[in-house]
């Protein structure tokens, strides 16, 4: 009797000691910065932590939470030398993977890893695990799920079940945050006759004032402070590109949230507009301003600039950039500058944005009025 | 007999050099195969591997070491870096990492355009979101580096592909974009920034080129030649230049993708015309030069013939086009794969240029062949290829 527990409790410290070697070149993994600084101690940190025995892996991959995505990328590829060696070997640590999967405290990106793990050792568990990840905190585990609850629906309805095909597609809308199986889901739906709010879905930002149109002459409007962004008065007029400038109401009737300043102002060329608008937040809490836009833009949220682009005409999409940000409980300002260039050509008529509120997740952050 | 087994050792040693296509159009960024050992007369399929995700990017070749990169995911946000066997495909190894930069990109691109290069040591996979990773040739990550998560304005919404160049330690990248547009000389064991440079603010999506020890970068501005160690100019030609094919060099000029092709004898500090021909126009393929003679494929898949001494054209070859990749050559033969995959041989010794052989992959493939060990290795979205 007395045997065993020694050979457990000298396998404990074992792991125990491994844990603790491999905590310092975790460490120099996730010290480093912008412009290569720490590689070099990275590199060889990297050395020591694949030769690290498999039952580490869970450590390896707890030391992505909070890491920079730098860090996550060096710690990502050698958690993926250690599990391909552990499959060849059937050593994963599949248990201990699904655990670190299952805690939600996790960071998104580590779980993400963990579950390619699950499902490369054995699809049938990684199926199974599959319903429980709809509401996950990452956008990437729910895809999952998602695309079952999309199978789902179409089984039910070459059954011609058109209320479970709509169970189906329904719940599936509820959890996806990804755009392609948003926009699958919005169609099914209402292919069979049900209502479907994108912009609430999505936490587009629909009621804006807007004023235009200031200069953009040689494109230098990007960097000229105009009014607006010393001030925000609403009753205000201001000498603009060519005739005054004054705020005007926009609702967008766009489900992509597009606001467009070719509707109110004309399709004007070589200027720049604002839009403004309050988001009432129910609490203080860290949130992500997504924006689409193919001119140039600069976004600040409650006076501060958040971030700005100038890049002209080269596309845009649902979620192109990604800011994030702190929101204050209550009233939050918004201000969009949004820069028109003075290209002619057919593809180059937009002088748009769309903007959301959402969590890291994209998951809407719904206003409180 | 040790002597026997040291020049047996050495011409191993040769051989395997010789065997190397480090980079985008390979040696020299030539797109000419230096090796004596050619493709057959009639290429047939060796052997196909399996890719997970799309990539415009070129395969390389490091002895008997393939490398190709793709990107995978719904938004391409996985960048994969694969390592396979030349002799049978098998692979030897595979890396999955996350973009930390913008994974936009026209549809008809890639996260995964730039071609990786490699010093022989190490292979430099760099992608459209600016993700930069080095590993040996065993698969070990020596370092990496997220130029956006660096430069934060330093993308391109329709995508980016330049290809980097090694040279002398240093790795050359190019992020060069309507924003913050930009070069740099990377440390190649560190990955920190050797130089750093300001790059005309537009969308580029042509290569660098080496000559004469000195990168050329090419923009719509003309080409800036720096020392790779410190990015000093060593000479300027501004007379503007593609943002889409790349210019190609020799021992004895440079021809400029710009105002069609324009022959270029650059010295310290000073550029010499040596010829321009306007209608020898690449449309988004890069030119090669074989022997004495220039080729250009244009906009709608006619391959030009024309002398490397004055520009003049001998012949046009209308191929089954059209073609975002560019002709590689070996031996006699040059090697196009256009849009749809059909891989073509071109004689262009024959009177009039010759196609000699065509071989449909059934994918398409916007992506420029790699050529060694006498195979021909061309990749689509999903699969890589060998030829021989």
């Amino acid at each position: 009797m007395k045997s065993p527990v020694l050979v457990l409790l000298a396998c404990a410290a074992v792991s125990l000691h491994e844990a603790e070697n491999l905590s310092k070149p975790i460490e120099a993994l996730r010290a480093v910065q912008k412009e290569g600084l720490g590689n070099e101690a990275a590199g060889k940190a990297w050395q020591e932590i694949v030769k690290a025995d498999a039952a580490n892996l869970p450590e390896v991959l707890k030391g992505m939470n909070g890491a920079n995505p730098l860090a996550e990328n060096w710690l990502r590829a050698a958690v993926g030398v250690i599990a391909d060696e552990a499959l060849k070997a059937k050593k994963l640590p599949v248990e201990a993977l699904v655990s670190f999967l299952k805690d939600t405290k996790n960071s998104p990106g580590a779980r993400v890893v963990a579950f390619d793990l699950i499902h490369r050792a054995d699809v049938k568990l990684a199926e199974d695990l599959t319903p429980t990840l709809l509401e996950d905190p990452s956008s990437d585990l729910r895809r999952h799920p998602v695309a079952k609850l999309i199978e789902a629906g179409n089984a039910a309805l070459e059954k011609k079940e058109a209320g479970a095909a709509i169970a189906a597609y329904g719940k599936g809308l509820g959890g996806a945050r990804d755009e392609d199986q948003i926009k699958e889901l919005a169609k099914k739906l209402r292919d069979l006759g049900q209502k479907v709010d994108l912009p609430k879905h999505f936490g587009f930002l629909m009621n804006w004032k807007m004023i235009a149109a200031f200069s953009n002459a040689d494109r230098s409007g990007f960097d000229t402070v105009y009014p607006p962004e010393k001030e925000l008065k609403f009753d205000a007029t201001y000498e603009g590109k060519v005739k005054s400038a004054k705020w005007v109401d926009f609702t967008s009737a766009d489900e992509y949230g597009k606001i467009d300043f070719n509707k109110p102002f004309g399709m004007e060329k070589s200027v720049v507009g604002y839009a403004a608008t309050d988001f009432f937040s129910t609490e203080d809490r860290a949130a992500e301003i997504r924006i689409g836009c193919k001119n140039g833009w600069k976004v600040w949220l409650n006076g501060e600039l958040l971030f700005a682009r100038d890049e002209y005409h080269r596309g845009a999409k649902l979620d192109q950039y990604k800011l994030p940000c702190q929101l204050k409980k209550g009233k939050n300002t918004l201000l969009v500058k949004c820069c028109q260039n003075e290209q002619t050509e057919n593809w180059t008529t937009e002088w748009e944005f769309q903007l959301r509120v959402c969590d890291a997740t994209g998951t809407a952050i719904l206003a409180a009025k | 007999m040790k002597t026997i087994s040291m020049c047996v050792l050495m011409c191993l040693a040769a051989g395997l050099a010789k065997a190397d296509w480090l980079q985008f159009r390979g040696p020299n960024a030539s797109a000419v195969s230096t090796e004596a050992k050619v493709p057959a007369e009639e290429v047939k399929i060796a052997w196909t591997a399996d890719l997970p995700g799309r990539g415009l990017s070129a395969p390389i070749v490091v002895g008997d070491k393939v490398f190709v990169t793709c990107a995978s995911g719904p938004g391409q946000e996985t960048l994969h870096v694969f390592c396979f066997n030349a002799a049978d495909g098998s692979k030897r190894w595979e890396r999955a990492m996350r973009s930390t930069g913008r994974t936009m990109t026209h549809p008809k691109t890639s996260v995964a355009a730039p071609t990786p290069c490699s010093d022989g040591d190490r292979v430099f996979a760099l992608y459209s979101s600016n993700d930069l990773f080095a590993f040996d040739l065993e698969g070990n990550l020596l370092w990496l580096r997220g130029l956006t998560f660096d430069y934060a304005n330093a993308s391109n919404s329709l995508g980016m592909s330049q290809s980097p160049v090694v040279v002398d330690g240093t790795l050359v990248v190019q992020s060069e974009n309507d924003s913050e547009s930009f070069a740099a000389g990377l440390d190649v064991a560190t990955g920190r920034n050797k130089w750093k440079m300001d790059r005309p603010k537009a969308a580029n999506w042509s290569s660098a080129t080496v000559w004469k020890g000195a990168v050329a970068l090419q923009s719509s501005k003309g080409i800036l030649a720096v020392e790779p160690a410190t990015g000093k100019m060593v000479w300027d030609y501004s007379d503007g230049a593609s943002t889409i094919p790349s210019s190609v060099v020799t021992g004895e000029a440079l021809y400029a993708v710009s105002h069609g092709i324009t022959a270029l004898a650059p010295e310290k500090g000073s550029v010499t015309q040596i010829w321009r021909n306007e209608k020898l126009n690449p449309g988004t393929a890069s030119p090669l030069v074989l022997g004495e003679y220039i080729y250009v494929v244009n906009g709608a898949g006619v391959v030009i013939k024309a002398s490397l001494k004055n520009g003049d054209e001998l012949w046009k070859l209308r191929l089954k086009g059209p073609f975002s990749g560019s002709p590689v050559a070996a031996g006699k033969h040059i090697y196009a794969v256009n849009e749809r995959g059909i891989f073509q041989v071109i004689d262009p010794e024959a009177p009039e240029g010759k196609v000699t052989q065509e071989i449909e992959l059934k994918e398409t493939v916007l992506t420029t062949p790699a050529i060694s060990g006498g195979a021909i290795y061309v990749r689509s979205d999903s699969k890589l290829w060998k030829l021989q």
